[in-house]
């Protein structure tokens, strides 16, 4: 199965690297979202308070992961794009690949893409929002574990909607609502890395691990009964 | 006839002790059971209403505000029931396959969603004289309108150009993680509301009598809405079902060949296919 994931995540960051498409239009997108958000909560407004923070530094954990949303739907689609083409799902079916195995791989695969994705928004957010940061650990292992979440949901739902020719419009409807509780914790455990408020932070954290390990266990057992027939 | 025995099978369990005329008939989804449900709905809905807005008094802190929870409250009770339905009848379904149970899942989740907005919107009625505000940002209001986005994709999955067996099985799948979908985003945004502030909603202990029965007659007339929308929609899907299963060609053949028979002999022969007669009557 591992060995089968692994070479599903291959062939897919080797499709990545011949193509492109995920570094040259998904992350200009991303970082797009991040300039747009910046017109349209102006950088003049700030907090009235102690720390006399602009409004936009204040809530760029939030602009930040949507940003990530947004661009992870994308990612997702362009994963099972290149699969709907000249009956790839049925090839890879015929190869007698382990399904669980093919989920794994292609999560694997977004994930990788992703987290090179957030690094470089991340540091877009950062300059652009003159966000601050605190905890270095925190906000990694959050970066991870929330990856990790929004990977295994969203292939999952990808995989449900795969096949079909609206596709492209589905996704988006049946993903973002399952990741809502992603975008609190991933928003929120951030908030606590990047300003260094609460303790909360590890137990959001928390709450993306189990999230995600609960998406990888229906992910891998319902993979095959998705793939059999589409 | 393309529609054997078999298929008529589900109907008959739709409606046990009831008859299949009216759908022989070809006229409608009603039949003496729904019937009687429907005329119970009613005399419940026009009591709910007479205790709801006149014989009720009005409460001690929400005053005439509360008589929006006497179509609120029961809208919830109704609409998880829905949703639940929807879950049962999917794991049923994946079990088996049956496309009875697969119709039911598809009708129940469509209940739901109508339910769930009758909720939200009722519950933002609500919310504008009591806190101000028509969304308070309230755990479960925000967790509920999640949870009709969920289903909303549900229902757009269904209704998907797919082969048949492939739709319903995945509508299968997406019907069982939605129902553990809401009850994660449930406890993840009462986690985020809990850290902010206490809980919006004081329940009062002290509920005057009228107002519980108010409260109870609301529950029995959606219920027995539900449940008669539930049959209906059932029906209907199962007639779409029906009309799908036949194929078209041979439907073409055979109306050609009635229209060659009725030229000839004036007159439609015994046994013949006719419009509406959906293999009800074999």
């Amino acid at each position: 199965m591992l060995r089968d994931a692994l070479l599903m995540a291959r062939k897919d960051l080797r499709i990545e690297l011949a193509s492109r498409v995920a570094l040259g239009q998904i992350l200009p997108f991303g970082a797009l979202v991040l300039i747009m958000f910046g017109l349209a909560i102006s950088p003049d407004l700030s907090v009235l308070g102690a720390d006399e923070r602009s409004v936009l530094a204040q809530v760029s954990p939030g602009l930040f992961w949507m940003a990530v949303l947004f661009s992870s739907l994308l990612t997702l689609g362009r994963s099972f794009a290149i699969e709907s083409s000249d009956g790839n799902l049925d090839a890879l079916k015929m190869a007698g690949l382990d399904p669980a195995g093919v989920f794994l791989g292609k999560a694997g695969a977004v994930i990788v893409q992703l987290l090179v994705l957030e690094l470089l928004l991340g540091f877009g957010a950062f300059v652009l929002y003159d966000a601050p940061l605190s905890d270095v650990v925190l906000l990694v292992t959050a970066l991870i574990l929330a990856t990790t979440a929004v990977t295994v949901a969203g292939t999952l739902y990808a995989a449900l909607a795969s096949g079909l020719k609206v596709r492209d419009t589905l996704v988006p409807l049946l993903v973002l609502p399952v990741l809502a509780p992603v975008l609190l914790a991933a928003t929120l455990a951030t908030e606590a890395a990047v300003f260094g408020s609460s303790e909360d932070g590890w137990s959001w954290t928390m709450l993306l691990g189990v999230f995600a390990l609960l998406y990888l266990g229906i992910g891998m057992l319902s993979f095959g009964p998705i793939l059999e027939e589409s | 006839m393309t529609a054997s025995t078999d298929d008529v099978g589900p109907i008959e369990r739709a409606e046990p002790g009831g008859s299949t005329t009216a759908l022989s008939r070809g006229v409608g989804t009603g039949s003496k059971g729904t019937r009687i449900l429907g005329v119970a709905s009613l005399v419940a809905l026009v009591a709910m209403l007479s205790f709801g807005l006149v014989f009720s008094p009005p409460e001690a802190t929400q005053a005439d505000a509360v008589r929006l929870m006497y179509v609120h409250l029961p809208s919830v009770a109704a609409g998880y029931t829905a949703f639940f339905i929807t879950l049962v009848a999917s794991v049923i379904h994946l079990r088996n396959g049956s496309v009875f149970w697969d119709l039911v899942a598809g009708s129940a989740a469509e209940i739901g969603v109508l339910f769930t907005v009758t909720m939200l919107v009722s519950g933002a009625l609500w919310g504008k004289p009591t806190w101000g505000v028509y969304w308070q940002w309230d755990p479960r209001m925000t967790s509920t309108a999640v949870m009709l986005m969920m289903y909303l994709g549900y229902l757009a999955l269904r209704r998907l150009e797919l082969p048949p067996a492939v739709r319903s099985r995945r509508a299968a799948v997406l019907g069982i993680i939605s129902f553990a979908n809401v009850i994660i985003v449930r406890y993840s945004v009462k986690w985020w509301r809990g850290l902010h502030q206490g809980q919006s909603i004081g329940v009062d202990t002290q509920i005057d009598g009228l107002i519980l029965f108010s409260l109870f007659l609301g529950l029995v007339s959606f219920m027995l809405i539900g449940a008669w929308l539930l049959v209906h929609r059932f029906r209907v899907a199962w007639l779409q079902h029906q009309l799908d299963q036949v194929d078209l060609e041979h439907a073409l053949a055979e109306r050609r060949a009635e229209n060659e028979m009725i030229g000839m002999f004036g007159r439609r022969s015994d046994g013949d296919v006719q419009p509406g007669d959906l293999g009800a009557s074999t």
